[in-house]
């Protein structure tokens, strides 16, 4: 009987909102715009800050990934002519990172440079990536035909290449081009496999798995192209020696990510007389990210409550309104035989009607404005259970808050005094 | 089920024991009842008549369990109810007390039934039981017709024959009606006293507030209010439920039984007593 007797109630509320359909949904304009740009703003964050973290946790959250980089002298130097710049990681570091630190599993160097490229009659400029095996193993990509690079292709210093699968197709290789010769700088090299791709850009660390590249190994690419490139820059010639690019390393477990790098950073100083490398821990940069996502979450969370606390306000001035609008009504009904805790509940349940419909409306409104936004601007979003029941929640629990004092109030109507209320 | 209850025993629906009523009003004391005593018998007709300010609203919120006595008792139906929190009294007014007003007061977003439902929401009946006994009420005052409508498409007697019937919804012991014809034209009034008299005659106690004599008239006892107590009591029908002419009641019928002086001897002489038998 209870359950029906709150069933009737909430009946009876709908049914005053329908009689000032207007002011009701004046009323609970406030709590539909709370609602919604909350339940928007958390989708187009959350859709924001998972594309984040789904590229961070791509490279891997027991990897370190050191990267060359001109220091800022050399960066200064390099604008006078026939100036060759020296920097970033050497063979020495990577021999030296491979066996001083008894936390490394694995540890992939990578050189890479750009190379105009034939496969019969198709020419184009492709990446190329001189890596170890050790590469395929820290940055795993599917085979589509054929081999990776293996130990024994680098002990050989075999002229063999992988190619990623979108270049792949642009030099119409197909699965029948395994073996065939792929010219890569004036070189032959015997295509070997074609492995997918994923571009992949987190922030500003690139990993050398562009939609071009081709894979060779490292100590051939080392033998065949020598560590000098020269650069073509805005009309000067510019040369630049650097041995290795990138260092992917791989450590044990997660948790020593952050101490290991930290031991890298400081046996490169000790090395490098500049600062020409950066050292970046992508399970740091994740922790980092989700720390900025808690951030944005809190101010978020502070201007949803804001504007549902305006909301929440609105509805409790109407509800005022309407208690003295009704003190003859709830005369009647305190006269007949009405109990106070019967009036508050009746004009509790009545605004907890009115906010909770504010924010079924709302969510509405919030969960079609990401669908645009993803529709016609690509951006990603992602509507989480979070994100629809804690608004509900949210508004449900406003009509509770913002309504219980009008429904004191009514609760506190005499009915000797409000019958004679015209 | 029920948090209060009255026994349903005795021959005395009603009685005051010294019952004073006294409102703050800004710094001043308003003594509203002075030490009244008087008893109503069951299936009696009472007019409680006065001037404004005489005290007679008064008795009537009290007597119909709105207002509490400052001091003194009131017994309704053998029980003390002076003493009793507001939901206790609500709970009586709910059960055993049905009301009628001057405006009607009806609920004007509700329909004439769910206005008549109202008290059944309130007592816990399921909406097919409800619908039934408002039908059943709404035919018995002649509105049968009406339950779709909204007070505001009725005339003001079609508003109160609904009043009427939602009074009648919970089958009280007691129908306050106060100042029932107050809105309404004199043969609109004298439909609505009939419909009042024949409730009386099937049984029902009612206590009515009035200062029209025509109207007071339809009582059997007529209680005069003066400075908040009572001035004498009247008794006597005078009038009888139908007027093949629809004017006011004929006047020439009957004539006090009590003198003024003794009603109050006798209501004082009976009140310790019937303390003592409590």
């Amino acid at each position: 009987m209870r359950q029906t007797r709150v069933v009737r109630n909430i009946w009876l509320g709908i049914e005053n909102l329908l009689l000032h359909k207007l002011r009701s949904f004046l009323t609970m304009l406030g709590v539909v715009f709370g609602v919604g740009s909350v339940v928007a703003m958390l989708s187009v964050g959350e859709g924001a800050s998972k594309h984040a973290l789904d590229q961070i946790r791509k490279l891997g959250s027991n990897n370190i990934i050191i990267t060359s980089m001109k220091s800022a002298e050399e960066e200064q130097a390099s604008t006078s002519h026939a100036h060759m710049s020296v920097y970033g990681l050497t063979y020495e570091d990577h021999r030296r990172l491979t066996s001083s630190f008894a936390n490394i599993r694995q540890v992939a160097p990578a050189k890479l440079m750009r190379k105009d490229s034939r496969l019969r009659e198709r020419a184009m400029e492709l990446r190329v990536v001189g890596a170890t095996s050790e590469w395929f193993h820290l940055v795993p990509r599917d085979l589509v035909a054929g081999r990776i690079i293996l130990p024994a292709d680098q002990e050989q210093r075999a002229p063999v290449a992988v190619l990623t699968e979108f270049g792949a197709r642009k030099l119409l290789a197909t699965e029948n081009t395994i073996g065939q010769t792929l010219r890569i700088g004036g070189n032959q090299f015997e295509v070997i496999g074609i492995i997918k791709s994923e571009s992949g850009q987190a922030g500003n660390i690139q990993i050398p798995d562009q939609d071009i590249d081709v894979y060779i190994p490292l100590e051939v690419a080392q033998r065949y192209f020598g560590d000098i490139f020269a650069k073509r820059t805005a009309g000067s010639d510019e040369r630049e020696r650097v041995e290795l690019h990138q260092i992917i390393i791989q450590v044990d477990d997660p948790k020593n990510a952050e101490m290991v790098g930290a031991g890298i950073e400081r046996m490169l100083g000790m090395f490098h007389k500049k600062k020409d490398y950066a050292v970046s821990i992508p399970l740091a940069l994740l922790k980092q990210a989700e720390a900025t996502k808690r951030t944005f979450n809190i101010v978020l969370g502070s201007i949803a409550g804001i504007s549902l606390l305006v909301g929440g306000i609105g509805i409790m001035n109407i509800m005022l309104a309407s208690v003295t609008e009704r003190t003859r009504e709830i005369g009647i009904r305190r006269a007949i035989g009405a109990k106070r805790k019967q009036i508050v509940f009746q004009f509790l349940i009545e605004t907890v009607v009115l906010s909770t419909t504010g924010g079924l409306i709302g969510l509405g409104l919030g969960v079609l404005i990401p669908l645009l936004i993803t529709h016609f601007s690509n951006m990603p979003t992602v509507i989480t259970a979070n994100g629809i029941f804690l608004p509900l929640f949210v508004s449900m629990a406003i009509g509770i808050v913002f309504g219980i004092y009008p429904a004191l109030n009514a609760a506190r109507v005499d009915p000797i005094i409000a019958l004679r209320h015209e | 089920m029920s948090a209060v209850s009255l026994p349903k025993n005795g021959r005395e629906i009603v009685k005051l024991e010294d019952a004073w009523k006294i409102y703050q009003m800004g710094t001043e004391d308003v003594k509203a009842l002075r030490g009244v005593n008087v008893t109503f018998e069951k299936g009696d007709f009472w007019a409680i008549m006065g001037p404004s300010g005489s005290g007679k609203s008064t008795m009537m919120n009290v007597l119909g369990c709105l207002d509490r006595l400052s001091s003194g008792a009131y017994y309704l139906d053998g029980k003390d109810v002076s003493r009793l929190d507001d939901d206790s009294l609500s709970e009586l007014r709910l059960r055993y007390l049905g009301f009628i007003f001057q405006s009607f007061n009806l609920i004007p977003q509700l329909t004439v039934q769910r206005n008549i439902e109202l008290p059944l929401y309130y007592l816990g009946w399921d909406a097919v039981r409800s619908a039934q006994r408002a039908k059943e009420l709404a035919e018995q005052v002649g509105l049968g017709d009406r339950l779709g409508h909204r007070p505001t498409e009725l005339s003001g007697g079609q508003m109160q024959r609904v009043a009427i019937a939602r009074a009648l919804t919970n089958d009280p012991q007691v129908i306050f009606a106060d100042e029932p014809t107050g809105n309404l034209d004199t043969a609109t009034g004298v439909q609505i006293m009939d419909v009042l008299v024949k409730l009386n005659e099937q049984g029902k106690t009612v206590v009515m507030v009035t200062h029209e004599p025509d109207i007071a008239a339809y009582a059997h006892r007529r209680l005069h209010m003066i400075d908040g107590n009572i001035d004498r009591i009247e008794e006597g029908t005078r009038v009888t439920a139908v007027h093949p002419a629809g004017f006011g009641p004929r006047k020439e019928l009957g004539t006090p039984a009590v003198s003024p002086v003794e009603g109050i001897a006798a209501a004082h002489r009976d009140a310790p007593r019937a303390a003592h038998e409590a």
